[in-house]
C-alpha cells in the first residue's frame, strides 16, 4: 500500500536527514519506525502525505507513483496521520466541529458528518467530550480526541507519530487498547518500547538516512 | 529588514549586529533612521517636479551605495505604488484646471496630472529612501537604534516581540494548515472553507494570547519587574559625520531648485 523508495532528503544547510530510505506497507501489516530525535521519521511521515518532497527518490502509494501536490489529495483522505502534539492538530472551537472537519472535507453533508461524529465518539467511548472547547482538553484527553478525528475519516491506513508522547499510564494503556483493536494496517512511530512491542512488533530503524530491519 | 517582504531569506540571520556590504550597511543606524525621517518630512515638503526628479534620483544614489538587488528592490517600491495608484488614476478628474481629455464627460485636467505626477514621484523618492537606509538594517538593530533615539520603551518592545514571535506565528500556521491538508482540505468557496478559515484563525489568537500568559510567567520568575534593559550600544563615526554633511548638502541643493524654479 505504502512503498517509498531509494528516498533523500536534506533541510536546507543540515546534513541529509535521509540518504537512500526504502520500505514498503503492505495490507494488513503493522511496522514501527525507530532512531533518536531528529532522525527523519516525522519527515518520513510528512514525505507519505505529500507535505515535504524528497529530493530525490520515489513515493508510491496505492500503486501510484505520486509526486505533485495533485496526487497527494487522494492519498490524504486514505491515510489517516496523527500528529506527534495534539496541538498542532485541533484547531476548531469544539470537538464535535474539529471531528466533523475531515468528513466534512470528504464531501459529507452537515447531517452525515454529525452522524459520522456521534458514531465515532460513541466507539472511542469519548462521547462526553462531545461539546468541550478543545484547546481546553487534558493532554490525553487532546490525544484521544486527535484519534478520534482521523478515525472519522474511515482511513485505509494509519500514521502515528509518537502517539504515547506525555501521556499518563492510564491513558496511554487506553490507548494501546484502542489502537490494538483497529483492523487498520499501521506505521507507527515510538520511542516507547513496550508500546511497540504491542502494537508493532516489527521494526525498522531509521539510522544515518537509510531504513534497517531491527 | 526588507526580507519580511520576499520569503527567501531567514526572518532573523545572525545576532542582529552583524552588518551588510556597502558604505550604507556601516552607517550608524541612529544616524540612518533619523537622516530617512528627515529626508522624508524634507521631501513631502518640495512641491516642484524637478526638485522632486532630483529627490528621486538622490534615492536612486543611496539605492546604489545601500547595494541592494536594483531589480528586486525596485519591485518592491512597485508593490508600494500599487497602494496609491488608483488615487494617482483618479487625481486628474477630480483637480479643477485646463482639461486635457474627456472621458465618459469627465474631463482631466493637466492640474490634476501635474499633482498625480507629485505625489507619485514623492511617494517613490522616500519608500526607496526608506528601503535603502532604514530597511537593510536588521530588524532587531532597528528597535535597538529607536530605543536609543529615546522612543517610548513600550513602543520598542513592542517591536522587539513582534521580530521574536513573527516566526514562532508562522511556523504554528504552518502547522495547523499542514493538518487541515493531511485531513483533506482544500480551500474553496465554501462556508465550510470560511469557516475552517476563521477557526484556524481564531485558534492561533487563542494559542498567542496563552503563549503570551506563559511567556510573562516565565519572565516574573526571572525576576521581571516592567522594564527590558537593553544593553546595544552605538557609536557615531567620522563616515556618519560626512554623511550627514553630504545629506545636508542635498537637502540645500534641493531648496535651491525648489526656490529658483517657482
Amino acid at each position: 500500500m505504502i512503498e517509498l523508495d531509494d528516498l533523500h532528503f536534506a533541510y536546507p544547510g543540515q546534513p541529509p536527514v535521509l540518504a537512500g530510505a526504502s520500505m514498503r506497507l503492505g495490507p494488513g501489516e503493522r511496522l514501527s519506525l525507530t532512531g533518536p530525535n531528529g532522525a527523519g521519521k516525522s519527515t518520513l511521515l510528512r514525505m507519505i502525505l505529500g507535505l515535504q518532497r524528497p529530493t530525490s527518490g520515489t513515493v508510491t502509494i496505492f500503486d501510484q507513483a505520486r509526486s505533485r501536490e495533485k496526487d497527494f489529495h487522494e492519498v490524504r483522505r486514505r491515510i489517516g496521520l496523527v500528529f506527534q502534539d495534539p496541538d498542532d492538530q485541533l484547531f476548531c472551537p469544539t470537538v464535535a466541529e474539529d471531528v466533523a472537519f475531515g468528513p466534512l472535507n470528504l464531501g459529507k453533508t452537515r447531517d452525515e458528518a454529525l452522524a459520522v461524529v456521534e458514531q465515532t465518539l460513541t466507539v472511542l467511548d469519548l462521547l462526553h467530550l462531545r461539546d468541550r472547547v478543545t484547546h481546553k482538553l487534558s493532554g490525553g484527553e487532546k490525544r484521544l480526541v486527535t484519534l478520534a478525528t482521523v478515525l472519522a475519516m474511515s482511513p485505509e491506513v494509519l500514521l502515528l507519530d509518537e502517539p504515547t508522547n506525555a501521556l499518563d499510564p492510564k491513558n496511554a494503556a487506553r490507548l494501546t487498547e484502542i489502537i490494538d483493536a483497529l483492523p487498520l494496517p499501521i506505521l507507527l512511530v515510538s520511542h516507547d518500547p513496550a508500546f511497540r512491542e504491542r502494537i508493532a512488533p516489527c521494526a525498522l530503524e531509521l539510522t544515518e538516512g537509510r531504513l534497517v530491519p531491527v | 529588514m526588507t526580507h519580511i517582504l520576499s520569503n527567501t531569506t531567514a526572518a532573523l540571520p545572525g545576532d542582529g549586529t552583524r552588518r551588510g556590504p556597502g558604505p550604507i550597511a556601516a552607517l550608524d543606524p541612529r544616524v540612518r533612521v533619523v537622516s530617512s525621517v528627515a529626508y522624508g518630512i524634507f521631501v513631502v515638503a518640495l512641491d516642484n517636479l524637478v526638485a522632486l526628479t532630483a529627490a528621486l534620483a538622490l534615492s536612486l544614489t543611496l539605492l546604489a551605495l545601500s547595494r541592494l538587488p536594483p531589480g528586486r528592490t525596485l519591485k518592491r517600491v512597485a508593490m508600494v505604488d500599487g497602494f496609491i495608484l488608483f488615487m494617482l488614476a483618479l487625481l486628474p478628474f477630480t483637480v479643477p484646471g485646463d482639461p486635457i481629455f474627456t472621458l465618459w464627460g469627465y474631463p482631466a485636467s493637466w492640474q490634476g496630472l501635474a499633482r498625480a505626477v507629485q505625489i507619485g514621484l514623492t511617494a517613490n523618492a522616500v519608500v526607496l529612501a526608506l528601503i535603502t537606509l532604514v530597511g537593510t538594517m536588521e530588524p532587531v538593530t532597528l528597535g535597538h537604534a529607536l530605543y536609543r533615539l529615546r522612543t517610548p520603551e513600550t513602543l520598542v518592545h513592542l517591536l522587539m516581540f513582534t521580530i521574536r514571535y513573527v516566526e514562532v506565528l508562522r511556523q504554528e500556521y504552518l502547522r495547523l494548515r499542514a493538518a487541515m491538508k493531511v485531513r483533506g482540505f482544500r480551500p474553496s468557496t465554501s462556508w465550510h472553507s470560511y469557516r475552517s478559515f476563521g477557526y484556524l484563525v481564531g485558534m492561533m489568537m487563542v494559542r498567542a494570547i496563552e503563549r503570551s500568559e506563559r511567556l510573562l510567567g516565565a519572565m516574573k520568575c526571572r525576576g521581571f519587574s516592567g522594564r527590558i534593559v537593553l544593553l546595544q550600544d552605538f557609536r557615531t563615526t567620522r563616515a556618519d559625520a560626512l554623511f550627514a554633511l553630504v545629506l545636508t548638502g542635498a537637502f540645500a541643493a534641493l531648496l535651491t531648485l525648489e526656490l529658483t524654479l517657482r
